[in-house]
Protein backbone atom coordinates (compact mmCIF):
# COMPACT_ATOMS: atom_id res chain seq x y z
CA UNK A 1 0.00 0.00 0.00
CA UNK A 2 1.24 2.83 -1.02
CA UNK A 3 0.24 6.44 -1.69
CA UNK A 4 1.30 8.69 -4.62
CA UNK A 5 5.13 9.87 -4.38
CA UNK A 6 6.46 12.44 -3.69
CA UNK A 7 8.07 13.20 -6.87
CA UNK A 8 5.75 11.46 -9.47
CA UNK A 9 2.82 14.27 -11.45
CA UNK A 10 -0.88 13.47 -10.25
CA UNK A 11 -2.71 11.07 -12.00
CA UNK A 12 -3.97 13.01 -15.61
CA UNK A 13 -7.92 12.86 -15.94
CA UNK A 14 -9.86 10.14 -16.25
CA UNK A 15 -8.41 9.60 -12.69
CA UNK A 16 -9.89 6.12 -12.75
CA UNK A 17 -9.29 2.78 -10.91
CA UNK A 18 -7.08 0.71 -12.89
CA UNK A 19 -5.92 -2.70 -12.78
CA UNK A 20 -2.93 -3.97 -14.47
CA UNK A 21 -1.08 -7.14 -15.14
CA UNK A 22 2.36 -7.56 -15.71
CA UNK A 23 4.59 -10.17 -16.82
CA UNK A 24 8.31 -10.48 -16.81
CA UNK A 25 10.83 -12.72 -17.97
CA UNK A 26 14.21 -11.17 -19.26
CA UNK A 27 16.05 -13.85 -17.01
CA UNK A 28 15.48 -17.14 -14.74
CA UNK A 29 12.62 -16.09 -13.25
CA UNK A 30 9.00 -15.83 -15.06
CA UNK A 31 6.78 -14.14 -13.29
CA UNK A 32 3.06 -12.19 -13.20
CA UNK A 33 1.55 -9.73 -11.15
CA UNK A 34 -0.87 -7.52 -10.96
CA UNK A 35 -1.55 -4.10 -9.38
CA UNK A 36 -4.60 -2.26 -9.00
CA UNK A 37 -4.88 1.24 -8.32
CA UNK A 38 -6.93 2.96 -6.12
CA UNK A 39 -8.14 6.72 -6.85
CA UNK A 40 -9.50 7.53 -3.80
CA UNK A 41 -6.31 7.14 -1.93
CA UNK A 42 -3.90 7.26 -5.02
CA UNK A 43 -2.82 3.94 -3.41
CA UNK A 44 -0.93 1.35 -5.91
CA UNK A 45 -1.84 -2.47 -4.47
CA UNK A 46 -0.21 -5.57 -5.32
CA UNK A 47 -2.76 -8.26 -5.36
CA UNK A 48 -0.83 -11.26 -6.57
CA UNK A 49 2.36 -12.08 -7.62
CA UNK A 50 3.22 -15.25 -8.32
CA UNK A 51 6.84 -16.66 -9.64
CA UNK A 52 8.63 -19.60 -11.13
CA UNK A 53 12.22 -19.82 -11.04
CA UNK A 54 14.93 -21.70 -13.63
CA UNK A 55 17.15 -23.35 -11.23
CA UNK A 56 19.90 -25.50 -13.26
CA UNK A 57 22.25 -28.02 -11.02
CA UNK A 58 25.33 -26.51 -9.57
CA UNK A 59 28.38 -26.27 -11.78
CA UNK A 60 26.10 -24.74 -14.39
CA UNK A 61 24.05 -21.75 -15.38
CA UNK A 62 21.28 -21.23 -17.43
CA UNK A 63 20.77 -21.25 -21.05
CA UNK A 64 18.61 -18.64 -23.25
CA UNK A 65 16.56 -21.98 -25.06
CA UNK A 66 15.89 -23.81 -21.93
CA UNK A 67 15.06 -20.86 -20.20
CA UNK A 68 12.62 -19.91 -22.76
CA UNK A 69 11.22 -23.31 -22.50
CA UNK A 70 10.56 -23.24 -18.49
CA UNK A 71 9.27 -19.71 -19.24
CA UNK A 72 6.92 -21.10 -21.84
CA UNK A 73 6.19 -23.60 -19.66
CA UNK A 74 5.04 -21.97 -16.44
CA UNK A 75 3.94 -18.80 -17.93
CA UNK A 76 -0.07 -19.57 -18.39
CA UNK A 77 -0.14 -21.37 -14.86
CA UNK A 78 0.61 -18.51 -13.53
CA UNK A 79 -1.55 -16.10 -15.14
CA UNK A 80 -4.50 -18.32 -13.99
CA UNK A 81 -2.76 -18.52 -10.74
CA UNK A 82 -2.37 -14.67 -10.48
CA UNK A 83 -6.51 -14.18 -11.01
CA UNK A 84 -7.00 -16.88 -8.96
CA UNK A 85 -5.17 -15.35 -5.86
CA UNK A 86 -6.18 -11.62 -6.50
CA UNK A 87 -9.78 -12.86 -6.67
CA UNK A 88 -10.43 -10.75 -10.30
CA UNK A 89 -11.95 -11.33 -13.45
CA UNK A 90 -9.94 -11.11 -16.47
CA UNK A 91 -12.56 -8.53 -17.57
CA UNK A 92 -11.47 -6.07 -15.36
CA UNK A 93 -7.79 -5.61 -16.42
CA UNK A 94 -7.22 -2.36 -17.61
CA UNK A 95 -3.62 -2.90 -19.80
CA UNK A 96 -1.00 -5.61 -20.13
CA UNK A 97 2.55 -4.51 -19.04
CA UNK A 98 5.41 -7.09 -20.21
CA UNK A 99 9.28 -6.68 -20.18
CA UNK A 100 10.42 -5.20 -23.70
CA UNK A 101 14.26 -5.37 -22.14
CA UNK A 102 16.82 -5.56 -21.30
CA UNK A 103 17.29 -9.20 -21.09
CA UNK A 104 17.92 -12.91 -22.81
CA UNK A 105 16.17 -12.58 -26.35
CA UNK A 106 13.73 -16.13 -25.89
CA UNK A 107 12.81 -15.89 -22.74
CA UNK A 108 12.08 -11.90 -23.15
CA UNK A 109 10.17 -13.23 -26.58
CA UNK A 110 8.53 -16.22 -24.78
CA UNK A 111 6.74 -13.47 -22.48
CA UNK A 112 6.10 -11.03 -25.06
CA UNK A 113 4.08 -13.43 -27.39
CA UNK A 114 2.09 -14.31 -24.04
CA UNK A 115 1.70 -10.85 -23.29
CA UNK A 116 0.66 -9.83 -27.02
CA UNK A 117 -2.09 -12.93 -26.88
CA UNK A 118 -3.73 -11.95 -23.38
CA UNK A 119 -3.86 -7.82 -24.98
CA UNK A 120 -5.63 -9.29 -27.60
CA UNK A 121 -7.88 -12.00 -26.37
CA UNK A 122 -8.75 -9.46 -23.33
CA UNK A 123 -8.88 -6.35 -25.83
CA UNK A 124 -6.54 -4.52 -24.01
CA UNK A 125 -3.86 -2.10 -24.96
CA UNK A 126 -0.08 -3.23 -24.19
CA UNK A 127 2.58 -1.74 -22.61
CA UNK A 128 6.27 -2.18 -23.08
CA UNK A 129 8.59 -1.88 -19.96
CA UNK A 130 12.06 -1.40 -19.06
CA UNK A 131 13.35 -3.51 -16.77
CA UNK A 132 15.66 -1.62 -14.80
CA UNK A 133 13.07 1.40 -14.90
CA UNK A 134 10.31 -1.80 -13.36
CA UNK A 135 13.07 -2.24 -10.64
CA UNK A 136 13.51 1.29 -9.82
CA UNK A 137 9.57 2.19 -9.75
CA UNK A 138 8.62 -0.70 -7.28
CA UNK A 139 11.36 -0.11 -5.26
CA UNK A 140 10.22 3.64 -4.77
CA UNK A 141 6.56 2.96 -3.98
CA UNK A 142 7.68 -0.51 -1.74
CA UNK A 143 10.58 2.03 0.15
CA UNK A 144 8.37 5.47 -0.56
CA UNK A 145 11.35 6.90 -0.78
CA UNK A 146 11.03 9.55 -3.52
CA UNK A 147 14.04 10.59 -5.47
CA UNK A 148 17.23 8.95 -4.29
CA UNK A 149 20.23 7.56 -5.96
CA UNK A 150 19.88 4.00 -7.11
CA UNK A 151 22.04 1.35 -7.28
CA UNK A 152 20.94 -1.36 -9.66
CA UNK A 153 22.64 -5.31 -9.54
CA UNK A 154 21.59 -8.12 -10.56
CA UNK A 155 23.01 -11.06 -12.42
CA UNK A 156 22.31 -8.77 -15.85
CA UNK A 157 23.16 -5.24 -15.04
CA UNK A 158 24.75 -3.39 -12.81
CA UNK A 159 24.42 0.57 -12.63
CA UNK A 160 23.96 3.44 -10.84
CA UNK A 161 21.37 5.88 -11.56
CA UNK A 162 19.40 9.25 -10.96
CA UNK A 163 16.79 11.05 -12.28
CA UNK A 164 17.67 13.81 -14.06
CA UNK A 165 15.69 16.08 -16.68
CA UNK A 166 13.47 13.41 -17.90
CA UNK A 167 15.26 10.47 -17.58
CA UNK A 168 17.39 8.01 -15.03
CA UNK A 169 20.45 8.87 -15.93
CA UNK A 170 23.33 6.45 -15.67
CA UNK A 171 25.90 7.89 -13.36
CA UNK A 172 28.17 4.75 -13.13
CA UNK A 173 28.04 1.15 -14.64
CA UNK A 174 29.62 -2.27 -15.09
CA UNK A 175 32.36 -1.83 -18.34
CA UNK A 176 32.08 -5.48 -18.70
CA UNK A 177 30.09 -8.54 -16.71
CA UNK A 178 26.98 -7.49 -14.35
CA UNK A 179 28.15 -8.00 -10.42
CA UNK A 180 25.71 -10.89 -10.54
CA UNK A 181 27.22 -12.54 -13.41
CA UNK A 182 30.44 -12.52 -11.40
CA UNK A 183 29.31 -13.93 -8.19
CA UNK A 184 26.91 -16.82 -10.15
CA UNK A 185 30.32 -17.65 -11.73
CA UNK A 186 32.41 -17.89 -9.02
CA UNK A 187 29.66 -19.84 -7.59
CA UNK A 188 30.23 -22.42 -10.19
CA UNK A 189 33.94 -22.13 -9.92
CA UNK A 190 33.70 -23.54 -6.48
CA UNK A 191 30.25 -25.89 -6.95
CA UNK A 192 28.13 -24.18 -4.75
CA UNK A 193 24.39 -24.81 -5.49
CA UNK A 194 21.80 -22.61 -8.00
CA UNK A 195 19.13 -23.08 -5.39
CA UNK A 196 17.94 -20.41 -4.34
CA UNK A 197 20.30 -18.84 -6.38
CA UNK A 198 24.48 -18.85 -6.15
CA UNK A 199 24.51 -15.66 -5.03
CA UNK A 200 22.19 -16.70 -1.78
CA UNK A 201 25.08 -19.29 -0.92
CA UNK A 202 28.05 -17.26 -1.43
CA UNK A 203 26.74 -14.76 1.02
CA UNK A 204 25.82 -18.04 3.45
CA UNK A 205 29.30 -19.68 3.01
CA UNK A 206 31.26 -16.10 3.05
CA UNK A 207 29.92 -16.01 6.70
CA UNK A 208 32.43 -18.00 7.86
CA UNK A 209 34.75 -16.43 6.11
CA UNK A 210 37.82 -15.03 8.38
CA UNK A 211 41.55 -14.69 5.91
CA UNK A 212 41.05 -11.94 3.24
CA UNK A 213 42.99 -12.69 0.03
CA UNK A 214 43.49 -9.63 -1.74
CA UNK A 215 42.08 -9.32 -4.79
CA UNK A 216 41.87 -6.85 -8.29
CA UNK A 217 40.00 -3.74 -7.24
CA UNK A 218 38.50 -1.49 -10.23
CA UNK A 219 36.89 1.24 -10.25
CA UNK A 220 36.92 4.19 -12.61
CA UNK A 221 35.58 6.97 -11.74
CA UNK A 222 32.15 6.19 -11.43
CA UNK A 223 32.35 2.76 -13.29
CA UNK A 224 33.51 -0.73 -12.09
CA UNK A 225 34.72 -3.80 -13.69
CA UNK A 226 35.02 -7.09 -12.82
CA UNK A 227 35.59 -9.56 -15.26
CA UNK A 228 39.87 -9.48 -14.50
CA UNK A 229 38.98 -9.69 -10.66
CA UNK A 230 36.97 -12.65 -11.85
CA UNK A 231 39.51 -14.35 -13.80
CA UNK A 232 41.74 -13.45 -11.21
CA UNK A 233 40.12 -15.32 -8.58
CA UNK A 234 38.67 -18.39 -10.70
CA UNK A 235 42.47 -19.13 -12.16
CA UNK A 236 43.74 -18.37 -8.63
CA UNK A 237 41.00 -20.73 -6.75
CA UNK A 238 42.75 -24.42 -6.96
CA UNK A 239 46.17 -21.82 -5.10
CA UNK A 240 44.38 -20.52 -2.81
CA UNK A 241 42.58 -23.33 -1.72
CA UNK A 242 45.64 -25.26 -1.33
CA UNK A 243 47.54 -22.62 0.33
CA UNK A 244 45.49 -22.40 3.48
CA UNK A 245 42.47 -20.36 1.92
CA UNK A 246 38.76 -22.08 2.45
CA UNK A 247 35.87 -21.99 -0.04
CA UNK A 248 34.54 -19.45 3.19
CA UNK A 249 37.63 -17.00 2.83
CA UNK A 250 37.19 -16.76 -1.08
CA UNK A 251 33.58 -15.96 -0.46
CA UNK A 252 34.33 -13.28 2.05
CA UNK A 253 37.17 -11.80 -0.04
CA UNK A 254 35.13 -11.44 -3.13
CA UNK A 255 31.86 -9.90 -1.55
CA UNK A 256 34.22 -7.70 0.55
CA UNK A 257 36.15 -6.56 -2.55
CA UNK A 258 33.10 -6.18 -5.28
CA UNK A 259 30.41 -4.94 -2.77
CA UNK A 260 33.11 -1.75 -1.96
CA UNK A 261 33.38 -1.19 -5.25
CA UNK A 262 30.36 -0.62 -5.90
CA UNK A 263 29.44 1.39 -2.31
CA UNK A 264 32.50 3.74 -3.42
CA UNK A 265 30.80 4.54 -7.09
CA UNK A 266 27.52 5.09 -5.13
CA UNK A 267 28.95 7.53 -3.03
CA UNK A 268 31.19 9.19 -5.70
CA UNK A 269 27.09 9.67 -7.31
CA UNK A 270 25.59 10.41 -4.34
CA UNK A 271 28.22 13.66 -3.71
CA UNK A 272 27.98 14.40 -7.21
CA UNK A 273 24.35 14.52 -7.64
CA UNK A 274 24.14 16.11 -4.01
CA UNK A 275 21.55 13.51 -2.92
CA UNK A 276 21.30 11.59 0.76
CA UNK A 277 19.32 8.45 0.32
CA UNK A 278 20.20 5.22 -1.93
CA UNK A 279 18.12 2.60 -2.92
CA UNK A 280 19.04 -0.97 -3.20
CA UNK A 281 17.38 -2.58 -6.18
CA UNK A 282 18.04 -6.39 -8.09
CA UNK A 283 18.97 -9.46 -7.20
CA UNK A 284 22.04 -8.80 -5.79
CA UNK A 285 20.30 -6.10 -3.72
CA UNK A 286 19.18 -8.69 -1.33
CA UNK A 287 22.50 -9.47 -0.17
CA UNK A 288 22.47 -8.30 3.25
CA UNK A 289 26.36 -7.44 3.74
CA UNK A 290 25.84 -4.89 0.72
CA UNK A 291 22.75 -4.04 2.66
CA UNK A 292 24.80 -3.35 5.55
CA UNK A 293 28.04 -1.67 3.64
CA UNK A 294 25.54 0.60 1.78
CA UNK A 295 23.75 1.88 4.67
CA UNK A 296 26.67 2.81 6.61
CA UNK A 297 27.59 4.77 3.62
CA UNK A 298 24.59 6.40 3.74
CA UNK A 299 24.37 6.72 7.49
CA UNK A 300 27.60 8.63 6.90
CA UNK A 301 26.30 10.99 4.46
CA UNK A 302 23.06 11.95 6.62
CA UNK A 303 20.95 9.64 4.14
CA UNK A 304 20.05 6.20 4.46
CA UNK A 305 19.94 3.14 2.71
CA UNK A 306 16.09 1.87 1.58
CA UNK A 307 16.71 -1.59 0.85
CA UNK A 308 14.16 -4.34 -0.26
CA UNK A 309 12.72 -7.98 0.12
CA UNK A 310 13.12 -10.36 -1.67
CA UNK A 311 9.40 -10.05 -2.89
CA UNK A 312 10.29 -6.79 -4.67
CA UNK A 313 14.04 -7.14 -5.67
CA UNK A 314 14.11 -10.16 -7.27
CA UNK A 315 12.54 -10.27 -10.32
CA UNK A 316 8.53 -10.03 -10.62
CA UNK A 317 5.72 -9.37 -12.20
CA UNK A 318 4.14 -6.74 -10.39
CA UNK A 319 7.09 -4.69 -10.60
CA UNK A 320 6.60 -4.85 -14.40
CA UNK A 321 2.51 -3.81 -13.90
CA UNK A 322 4.12 -1.24 -11.44
CA UNK A 323 6.13 0.93 -13.95
CA UNK A 324 3.90 -0.47 -17.01
CA UNK A 325 0.79 1.44 -15.02
CA UNK A 326 2.77 4.48 -14.52
CA UNK A 327 3.06 5.02 -17.97
CA UNK A 328 -0.17 3.88 -19.11
CA UNK A 329 -1.98 6.64 -16.65
CA UNK A 330 0.60 9.28 -17.52
CA UNK A 331 -0.71 8.91 -21.36
CA UNK A 332 2.03 6.87 -22.54
CA UNK A 333 0.83 4.56 -25.46
CA UNK A 334 2.40 1.98 -27.86
CA UNK A 335 1.35 1.11 -30.79
CA UNK A 336 1.27 -2.37 -31.62
CA UNK A 337 3.74 -2.72 -34.48
CA UNK A 338 6.06 -1.58 -31.84
CA UNK A 339 5.14 -3.45 -29.37
CA UNK A 340 8.75 -5.78 -29.11
CA UNK A 341 11.09 -6.84 -27.26
CA UNK A 342 15.17 -6.30 -26.89
CA UNK A 343 17.93 -7.45 -25.81
CA UNK A 344 19.63 -4.26 -25.68
CA UNK A 345 17.75 -1.15 -24.01
CA UNK A 346 19.27 1.17 -21.78
CA UNK A 347 17.56 2.62 -19.27
CA UNK A 348 18.19 5.71 -19.95
CA UNK A 349 16.60 5.43 -23.48
CA UNK A 350 12.97 5.70 -21.51
CA UNK A 351 11.23 8.85 -20.55
CA UNK A 352 9.56 9.08 -17.45
CA UNK A 353 6.68 10.74 -17.87
CA UNK A 354 5.19 10.31 -14.72
CA UNK A 355 7.87 11.93 -13.08
CA UNK A 356 7.94 15.75 -12.21
CA UNK A 357 10.73 17.00 -14.18
CA UNK A 358 14.15 18.36 -12.98
CA UNK A 359 16.27 21.14 -14.29
CA UNK A 360 19.39 20.07 -15.95
CA UNK B 1 29.88 15.63 13.00
CA UNK B 2 27.44 12.78 12.30
CA UNK B 3 27.93 9.53 14.09
CA UNK B 4 29.69 8.31 11.25
CA UNK B 5 32.25 10.59 10.76
CA UNK B 6 33.04 9.87 14.30
CA UNK B 7 33.46 6.14 13.84
CA UNK B 8 35.43 6.64 10.90
CA UNK B 9 38.16 8.74 13.36
CA UNK B 10 41.29 6.29 14.58
CA UNK B 11 44.41 6.42 15.91
CA UNK B 12 45.79 6.97 11.97
CA UNK B 13 43.76 10.38 11.86
CA UNK B 14 46.20 13.23 11.86
CA UNK B 15 45.90 15.66 14.72
CA UNK B 16 43.74 18.46 13.24
CA UNK B 17 44.53 21.70 15.56
CA UNK B 18 44.69 24.62 13.50
CA UNK B 19 42.85 23.12 10.00
CA UNK B 20 40.23 24.26 8.86
CA UNK B 21 37.81 21.92 6.71
CA UNK B 22 37.98 23.54 2.89
CA UNK B 23 35.77 20.72 1.00
CA UNK B 24 34.81 17.09 1.95
CA UNK B 25 34.52 14.68 -1.00
CA UNK B 26 33.30 11.25 -1.39
CA UNK B 27 36.93 9.75 -1.24
CA UNK B 28 38.56 12.53 0.90
CA UNK B 29 38.41 15.48 3.70
CA UNK B 30 40.38 18.86 2.12
CA UNK B 31 41.57 20.68 4.99
CA UNK B 32 43.26 24.39 4.74
CA UNK B 33 47.16 24.74 7.34
CA UNK B 34 49.78 26.82 8.01
CA UNK B 35 53.04 24.26 6.93
CA UNK B 36 56.07 26.02 8.98
CA UNK B 37 55.00 29.41 7.52
CA UNK B 38 53.88 28.28 4.18
CA UNK B 39 49.82 28.06 3.58
CA UNK B 40 48.95 24.66 2.84
CA UNK B 41 46.19 21.98 2.30
CA UNK B 42 45.93 18.57 3.55
CA UNK B 43 43.84 15.95 1.65
CA UNK B 44 43.57 12.99 4.38
CA UNK B 45 41.84 10.05 2.61
CA UNK B 46 39.47 9.02 5.60
CA UNK B 47 38.96 5.88 6.72
CA UNK B 48 35.47 4.44 5.39
CA UNK B 49 33.51 2.50 7.93
CA UNK B 50 31.45 0.28 4.88
CA UNK B 51 35.08 -1.59 4.25
CA UNK B 52 37.10 -3.88 5.84
CA UNK B 53 40.17 -2.55 7.34
CA UNK B 54 42.51 -4.83 5.17
CA UNK B 55 40.82 -3.18 1.86
CA UNK B 56 40.32 -0.06 3.22
CA UNK B 57 44.02 0.86 4.55
CA UNK B 58 45.36 -0.50 1.60
CA UNK B 59 43.41 1.22 -1.19
CA UNK B 60 43.76 4.39 0.97
CA UNK B 61 47.49 4.31 0.92
CA UNK B 62 48.01 3.61 -2.40
CA UNK B 63 45.64 6.20 -3.81
CA UNK B 64 47.64 8.69 -1.77
CA UNK B 65 51.03 7.59 -2.77
CA UNK B 66 49.40 7.24 -6.26
CA UNK B 67 48.80 10.87 -6.35
CA UNK B 68 51.53 12.07 -4.62
CA UNK B 69 53.49 10.61 -7.54
CA UNK B 70 51.15 12.10 -10.36
CA UNK B 71 52.25 15.78 -8.76
CA UNK B 72 55.59 15.29 -8.61
CA UNK B 73 55.74 14.10 -12.12
CA UNK B 74 53.73 17.60 -13.23
CA UNK B 75 56.17 19.30 -11.11
CA UNK B 76 59.25 17.91 -12.70
CA UNK B 77 57.84 18.42 -16.27
CA UNK B 78 56.35 21.85 -15.47
CA UNK B 79 53.05 21.16 -15.67
CA UNK B 80 50.76 23.85 -13.68
CA UNK B 81 49.97 21.80 -10.43
CA UNK B 82 50.33 22.00 -6.25
CA UNK B 83 53.74 21.52 -5.25
CA UNK B 84 53.96 18.35 -2.64
CA UNK B 85 54.63 19.45 0.80
CA UNK B 86 54.83 15.95 2.29
CA UNK B 87 53.12 12.37 2.11
CA UNK B 88 52.06 10.71 5.64
CA UNK B 89 51.62 7.36 3.92
CA UNK B 90 50.67 5.91 7.37
CA UNK B 91 47.94 8.26 7.87
CA UNK B 92 47.09 8.61 4.28
CA UNK B 93 47.65 12.66 4.07
CA UNK B 94 49.18 14.40 0.94
CA UNK B 95 50.30 18.14 1.99
CA UNK B 96 50.18 20.47 -0.50
CA UNK B 97 50.78 23.93 -1.29
CA UNK B 98 47.92 25.86 -1.24
CA UNK B 99 47.19 27.76 -4.47
CA UNK B 100 46.03 30.79 -4.18
CA UNK B 101 42.64 32.28 -5.98
CA UNK B 102 39.43 31.69 -7.37
CA UNK B 103 38.37 28.17 -9.20
CA UNK B 104 37.79 28.44 -12.80
CA UNK B 105 34.35 27.92 -12.42
CA UNK B 106 34.18 30.82 -10.03
CA UNK B 107 36.77 32.67 -12.61
CA UNK B 108 34.43 32.34 -15.48
CA UNK B 109 31.09 32.87 -14.63
CA UNK B 110 32.81 36.34 -12.56
CA UNK B 111 34.22 37.74 -16.24
CA UNK B 112 31.56 36.34 -18.90
CA UNK B 113 31.47 40.00 -19.67
CA UNK B 114 34.68 40.63 -20.09
CA UNK B 115 35.92 38.39 -23.83
CA UNK B 116 39.73 39.31 -22.66
CA UNK B 117 39.97 37.80 -19.73
CA UNK B 118 37.58 35.30 -20.25
CA UNK B 119 39.75 33.89 -23.03
CA UNK B 120 43.11 34.44 -21.31
CA UNK B 121 42.00 31.80 -18.77
CA UNK B 122 39.80 29.57 -21.12
CA UNK B 123 43.27 29.80 -23.09
CA UNK B 124 45.40 28.65 -19.87
CA UNK B 125 43.36 25.82 -19.42
CA UNK B 126 43.54 24.50 -22.58
CA UNK B 127 47.77 24.97 -22.35
CA UNK B 128 47.20 22.90 -18.65
CA UNK B 129 45.94 20.47 -20.20
CA UNK B 130 48.34 20.19 -23.21
CA UNK B 131 50.87 20.19 -20.96
CA UNK B 132 49.55 17.55 -18.52
CA UNK B 133 49.68 15.10 -21.61
CA UNK B 134 52.72 16.10 -23.15
CA UNK B 135 54.20 14.87 -19.48
CA UNK B 136 52.17 11.55 -20.09
CA UNK B 137 49.42 11.93 -17.61
CA UNK B 138 45.72 12.07 -17.91
CA UNK B 139 44.07 14.22 -14.81
CA UNK B 140 40.95 11.43 -14.69
CA UNK B 141 37.83 14.18 -13.50
CA UNK B 142 38.81 17.68 -15.73
CA UNK B 143 36.63 20.04 -14.21
CA UNK B 144 36.54 23.54 -14.16
CA UNK B 145 36.20 22.99 -10.18
CA UNK B 146 39.34 21.23 -10.39
CA UNK B 147 41.30 24.44 -11.61
CA UNK B 148 42.36 27.02 -9.62
CA UNK B 149 43.49 30.94 -10.97
CA UNK B 150 46.36 31.83 -9.71
CA UNK B 151 45.77 35.15 -12.95
CA UNK B 152 43.84 35.28 -15.77
CA UNK B 153 46.53 33.30 -17.72
CA UNK B 154 47.71 31.49 -15.12
CA UNK B 155 45.61 28.21 -14.53
CA UNK B 156 46.61 25.42 -11.89
CA UNK B 157 45.08 22.19 -12.18
CA UNK B 158 44.08 20.43 -8.67
CA UNK B 159 43.05 17.13 -7.30
CA UNK B 160 44.59 14.38 -9.25
CA UNK B 161 42.73 11.09 -7.34
CA UNK B 162 42.08 10.41 -10.35
CA UNK B 163 45.10 11.07 -12.42
CA UNK B 164 47.36 8.01 -14.00
CA UNK B 165 49.91 7.87 -16.02
CA UNK B 166 49.04 7.40 -19.70
CA UNK B 167 50.18 8.34 -22.96
CA UNK B 168 46.77 6.90 -25.11
CA UNK B 169 45.53 8.87 -27.93
CA UNK B 170 42.14 7.16 -25.98
CA UNK B 171 42.76 8.42 -22.60
CA UNK B 172 43.79 12.03 -23.59
CA UNK B 173 40.28 12.14 -26.19
CA UNK B 174 38.25 11.03 -22.62
CA UNK B 175 39.68 13.76 -20.48
CA UNK B 176 38.83 16.35 -22.80
CA UNK B 177 35.29 14.77 -23.10
CA UNK B 178 35.00 14.94 -19.16
CA UNK B 179 36.08 18.68 -19.30
CA UNK B 180 33.93 19.25 -22.37
CA UNK B 181 30.88 17.73 -20.29
CA UNK B 182 32.01 19.49 -17.34
CA UNK B 183 31.85 22.84 -18.85
CA UNK B 184 28.42 21.88 -20.94
CA UNK B 185 26.79 21.04 -17.05
CA UNK B 186 28.27 23.88 -15.21
CA UNK B 187 28.29 27.17 -17.65
CA UNK B 188 25.43 28.27 -19.80
CA UNK B 189 26.57 29.13 -23.50
CA UNK B 190 29.14 26.48 -23.19
CA UNK B 191 30.24 25.81 -27.10
CA UNK B 192 32.25 29.35 -27.29
CA UNK B 193 34.08 27.81 -23.60
CA UNK B 194 34.79 24.52 -25.13
CA UNK B 195 35.96 26.10 -28.54
CA UNK B 196 38.62 28.33 -26.67
CA UNK B 197 39.53 25.82 -24.27
CA UNK B 198 40.25 22.71 -27.01
CA UNK B 199 41.89 25.66 -29.87
CA UNK B 200 44.41 26.64 -26.85
CA UNK B 201 44.88 22.48 -26.62
CA UNK B 202 45.61 22.16 -30.25
CA UNK B 203 48.16 24.81 -30.84
CA UNK B 204 49.61 23.45 -27.35
CA UNK B 205 49.59 19.63 -27.69
CA UNK B 206 52.33 17.88 -30.52
CA UNK B 207 49.41 15.44 -31.31
CA UNK B 208 46.41 17.69 -31.15
CA UNK B 209 45.13 16.37 -34.44
CA UNK B 210 45.06 12.66 -33.68
CA UNK B 211 43.57 13.91 -30.18
CA UNK B 212 41.01 16.35 -31.24
CA UNK B 213 40.06 13.18 -33.89
CA UNK B 214 39.60 10.53 -31.59
CA UNK B 215 37.45 13.34 -29.40
CA UNK B 216 35.40 13.06 -32.30
CA UNK B 217 34.75 9.40 -31.81
CA UNK B 218 34.44 9.73 -28.06
CA UNK B 219 31.35 12.24 -28.28
CA UNK B 220 30.13 10.31 -31.22
CA UNK B 221 30.42 7.19 -28.87
CA UNK B 222 28.33 9.34 -26.36
CA UNK B 223 27.68 7.09 -23.55
CA UNK B 224 27.01 7.39 -20.19
CA UNK B 225 28.45 10.98 -19.75
CA UNK B 226 25.25 12.38 -21.82
CA UNK B 227 23.37 12.37 -18.59
CA UNK B 228 25.73 14.19 -16.32
CA UNK B 229 24.24 17.84 -15.20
Amino acid sequence: MAALLADNLPVPPPNEALLALGIEGSANKVGVGLIRYVPATGAYDILANPRETYVTPPGTGFRPRETAQHHQRHVVPLVQKCLREAGVDASEIGCVCYTRGPGMGGPLRSCAVAARVLARLWRVPLVPVNHCVAHIEMGRVATDVSDPVVLYVSGGNTQVLAFSGRRYCIFGETIDIAVGNCLDRFARVLGLSNDPSPGYNIEKCARDGKKFAPLPYVVKGMDVSFSGLLTFISQNAPKLLAGGYTPSDLCYSLQETIFAMLVEVTERAMAHCGRKDVLLVGGVGCNRRLQAMMAAMARGRGGACCDMDHRYCVDNGAMIAQAGIFAFQHGSRAAWASCDCTQRFRTDEVEAVWRRPTET
Amino acid sequence: MSALAEAEEDADTPARDHWSLLSQGAEARVYGLDLCGLPAVAKHRHRKAYRIAALDGRLRRDRTLAEARALARCRARGVPAPAVLGVDAARCVLYLERVPGPTARAFVDANRADPARLGAVLAALGGAVARLHAAGLVHGDLTTSNAVCRAADDVVLIDFGLAGASAQVEDRAVDLYVLERALASTHRDADGLVAAVLAAYAAAAADAKQVLRRLDAVRARGRKRECFG
